[in-house]
């Protein structure tokens, strides 16, 4: 054994690798990303790994291992298992032989998602056991046993860390590499009475899962992570003794309250028990199975009990449950009887302000409880300045955009955006994105609203790691249905927003090899596509003039807008402003926003640490004031 | 030892490395470290922040209003706004230089750092300045306002660390050749060029 500091997702890797995990596949998505890109880096030579196109491929990968006996992993954040439930609600059907860890990142606030969704639900929904890591030290220990109970009740199982426990990091204790599990599979057995899924053999085995489920929730009462924490000093800070009876009398002083938390939240509320008091704490590390025996002994004796999660009130509905079927009188509080924020994440001060209300409160007239307050008011403290994300200096997006719109201008249209980098696209001036759903679905928005508004210039704009993820599909059904739309492709060589990793376009791997690069222009010509332009958008003027040609054309059409990422190239020299040049009209600030652009008295000045010399807004400054190279280099 | 540091600043200003120095010294020192930071879409321009918790008995990397022994703030306004983080006596060590967001240069409103000094000069008794315009050009490089500012955290003496815990840090973190200009800018807080307000 030895520490080390790692990253939530780091531990979670190397704790999969101390597993013996064969097979690693997944789609890249804050906060889930780092885990793959781990295991390839710590343990290339032992797992094989790789970024699937999109997260359902990287089940059915996943899947197919551990049909074969392997130890498998498959990573996604939650959007992603949106994507992959198709394949997941069958193979809970027909579970796995070999160790399979879904791994799905959930992302409370939501920080950098679309949706504040709760796998923990999804577990419910599918049936398949789940576990919730609190910490990066637990995560890593327990990703281990979760491939000890996949083995065991033979079916994939959730392993469901959050956004403040994938990026956290600690000093974690991890195996040395001759203490790892070496995992051998033993391959794929025929059997198709076991692996192909008819409907008579999903009865017979939704009954077997039931009942698995019921052994399973026992199982979990017993599992040293779930556990009740009562502490030994029952005295709170004011010194009073919050609901326990008393030692020497034995009445009860107060109601008998208990609080119960899962996730990085029951770090919150360790912590805030250390000033507010005590109560005994419930912590479930499994959601699903509950551990009803292990929750039913919490709350023998018990008045009333407080949830503490973030998502959905997961744990506070099984406790509610538990009540009414048990015939409990305990009051349970949290999201649903509105003590505690049902949307955002859950902070230490909000925790703590949860946690001093419910213990401070006499008795239960309880409902309803105040508002909670964010950060103290800062009192006189000046206007702070407001930093939205933005498109990076250089970007090539803001380019494209910016032809787009120079070339369409004044006509009616709509822009359907993506998930991306290039979502940002949205931030004024550019105002570039009308829509952003999910990924794919700005191609078929836009032949929706085109069947509904034909006289719209109906756009699409899919970057080339979500072409190859979730839009092929909605290009053949613009071309099978006889749409009338131009497809924008922001080709930028790499999956920029979630790191740069390799796609199908780029011609890499996770494994390092180099591969044929799936060209994105002879994908859409086999799709049947006969306008498809290639265009530098560091080129204004061709492409503005290609952008207004292929509008105009009927049907399907498509431009890609071919430039690299400015995190994967090198910048080319910086730009500078000629002052006696400069007649201070600002176009290139109104219009562009970009961020290496400032304002320095009067007139307008480059960063020259942020430029990449990318030259948008020396093609577009009216006087010609914006030139490359050094002042007085012999380049102006 | 039980130590609550803040670091923030601007996505691209280089907090995490700073945070990852702090945290690699104490665990140097056998002291358990829990930290976290901002990472994704929130990065690209935005404000960021790092919070390193150090010692036993911590559960949660997050820090609570009030808890932290101390700020490191890579731009002004954005230690202004980690504020509600500073506990009662705690110190701030900010570099004076602003960074302007382009929402500001588009409505033509004014930001001035100037003003966010003045409201920490107000607010903070234990308050430290860093020029990082003056310092940088004195080091001659642009890249080493993390160690700046660490610095002189370490001269402040509410880190907790030393500058040779930081230093020893550096070693096994950096490549060899960014040691001397890293050391130097780590050494050059002294209080007549980074004063107590």
């Amino acid at each position: 054994m030895h520490k080390e500091f790692l990253m939530g997702n780091e531990a979670i890797a190397l704790g999969a690798v101390a597993a013996g995990v064969n097979l690693v596949s997944g789609y890249p998505g804050t906060p889930s990303t780092e885990v793959l890109e781990t295991v390839a880096k710590r343990r290339a030579d032992a797992a094989y790994v790789e970024w699937s196109v999109n997260e359902k491929a990287a089940m059915e990968v996943a899947a197919g291992a551990a049909y074969a006996g392997a130890r498998a992993l498959v990573t996604m954040k939650q959007v992603g298992l949106n994507v992959a439930s198709d394949p997941l609600m069958s193979l809970a059907y027909i579970g796995v032989k070999g160790g399979m860890v879904v791994l799905v990142a959930d992302d409370p606030g939501p920080i950098s998602s679309q949706t504040e969704q709760d796998t923990r639900h999804f577990a419910f929904f599918s049936k398949i056991p789940c576990f919730d890591p609190s910490s990066a030290q637990e995560a890593y220990e327990m990703i281990q046993e979760a491939f000890a109970y996949s083995e065991k009740y033979h079916t994939p199982v959730f392993f469901r860390p959050t956004t403040r426990v994938c990026h956290g990091y600690a000093s974690v204790t991890v195996k040395d590499a001759d203490e790892y599990t070496l995992h051998q599979p033993d391959g794929f057995t025929k059997d198709t009475g076991r692996w192909v899924i008819f409907p008579r053999l999903s009865y017979q085995n939704h009954i077997k899962i039931e009942e698995r489920n019921l052994t399973l929730a026992e199982d979990f009462s017993s599992y040293k992570r779930n556990q009740i924490i009562r502490s030994d000093d029952l005295l709170d800070s004011s010194g009073g003794i919050a609901g326990f009876p008393d030692s020497k009398t034995g009445r009860l002083t107060a109601p008998r309250k208990g609080i119960a938390a899962g996730g990085i939240s029951f770090t919150y509320v360790m912590e805030a028990l250390k000033a507010a008091g005590s109560a005994p704490v419930l912590k479930i590390a499994t959601p699903h199975p509950f551990p009803e025996r292990l929750a039913l002994e919490f709350l023998d004796g018990l008045d009333e009990v407080l949830c503490i999660e973030e998502l959905d009130p997961v744990i506070e509905r099984e406790l509610i449950h538990l009540c009414g079927r048990h015939h409990l009188p305990v009051k349970i509080y949290g999201k649903l009887s509105r003590h505690v924020k049902n949307a955002g994440e859950n902070t230490r001060d909000s925790v703590s302000e949860n946690i001093r209300g419910f213990l401070a409160q006499k008795n239960e007239s309880a409902e309803g409880a105040a508002d909670l307050p964010n950060s103290p008011v800062q009192n006189g403290a000046p206007d702070l300045p407001v930093r939205p994300p933005i498109l990076c200096a250089g970007c090539p997006h803001r380019a494209s955009f910016y032809a787009v719109k120079t070339a369409m201008k004044g006509k009616k249209t709509i822009f359907c955006g993506d998930i991306g980098c290039y979502t940002l696209g949205n931030a004024m001036p550019l105002d570039m994105v009308d829509t952003c759903l999910c990924m794919g679905a700005g191609l078929g928005i836009a032949q929706g609203v085109g069947r509904i508004e034909p006289d719209t210039h109906c756009f699409a704009f899919v970057g080339d790691s979500t072409f190859f993820a979730s839009a092929i599909t909605g290009v053949v059904n613009a071309v099978y249905n006889q749409a009338d739309m131009t497809l924008i492709i922001l080709d930028n060589s790499t999956t920029a927003m979630t790191g740069h990793q390799p796609h199908p376009g780029t011609g890499r791997t996770m494994m390092g090899e180099i591969v044929t690069k799936i060209d994105i222009e002879a994908v859409l010509r086999g799709i049947g596509l006969t306008t498809v332009e290639t265009v530098d958008p560091l080129d204004y003027e061709a492409s503005v003039s290609c952008v207004r040609r292929v509008a105009e054309e009927p049907g399907v059409k498509a431009i890609i807008f071919k430039s690299p990422c400015i995190a994967v190239t090198k910048p080319s020299r910086s730009m500078h402003v000629r002052p006696e040049k400069c007649i201070s009209c600002k176009k290139c600030i109104r219009e562009l926003g970009c961020p290496a652009l400032i304002v320095s008295g009067k007139i307008v000045s480059i960063d020259a640490s942020l430029c990449t010399g990318c030259s948008l807004c020396s093609q577009i400054c009216p006087t010609g004031a914006i030139v490359n190279g050094k002042e007085g280099d012999g380049n102006e | 030892m039980n130590k609550n540091i803040v670091l923030c600043g601007v996505g691209g200003q280089g907090t995490v490395l700073a945070s990852k120095l702090i945290a690699a010294a104490a665990m140097q020192k056998d002291l358990p470290v829990m930290s976290a930071e901002t990472i994704g879409m929130a990065q690209r321009g935005g404000s960021v922040f790092s919070h390193v918790r150090i010692g036993e008995g911590i559960y949660s990397p997050m820090i609570a209003n009030g808890e932290a022994d101390i700020i490191i703030g890579f731009e002004p306004g954005e230690t202004v706004r980690m504020l509600p983080f500073l506990k009662k006596g705690g110190t701030v060590v900010t570099s004076s230089r602003k960074i302007s967001p382009v929402t500001a240069t588009l409505s033509g409103s004014s930001y001035s750092g100037d003003g966010m000094i003045a409201y920490l000069n107000e607010q903070v008794k234990e308050l430290y300045i860093v020029d990082a315009e003056k310092a940088c050009e004195e080091i001659g490089s642009s890249k080493v306002l993390n160690l700046l500012l660490l610095g002189a955290a370490v001269k402040s003496g509410a880190l907790g660390l030393s500058e040779e815990d930081i230093k020893a840090a550096i070693r096994t973190r950096l490549p060899e050749k960014f040691h001397a200009l890293n050391f130097a800018a780590l050494a050059y807080a002294r209080p007549a060029r980074c004063p107590r307000k």
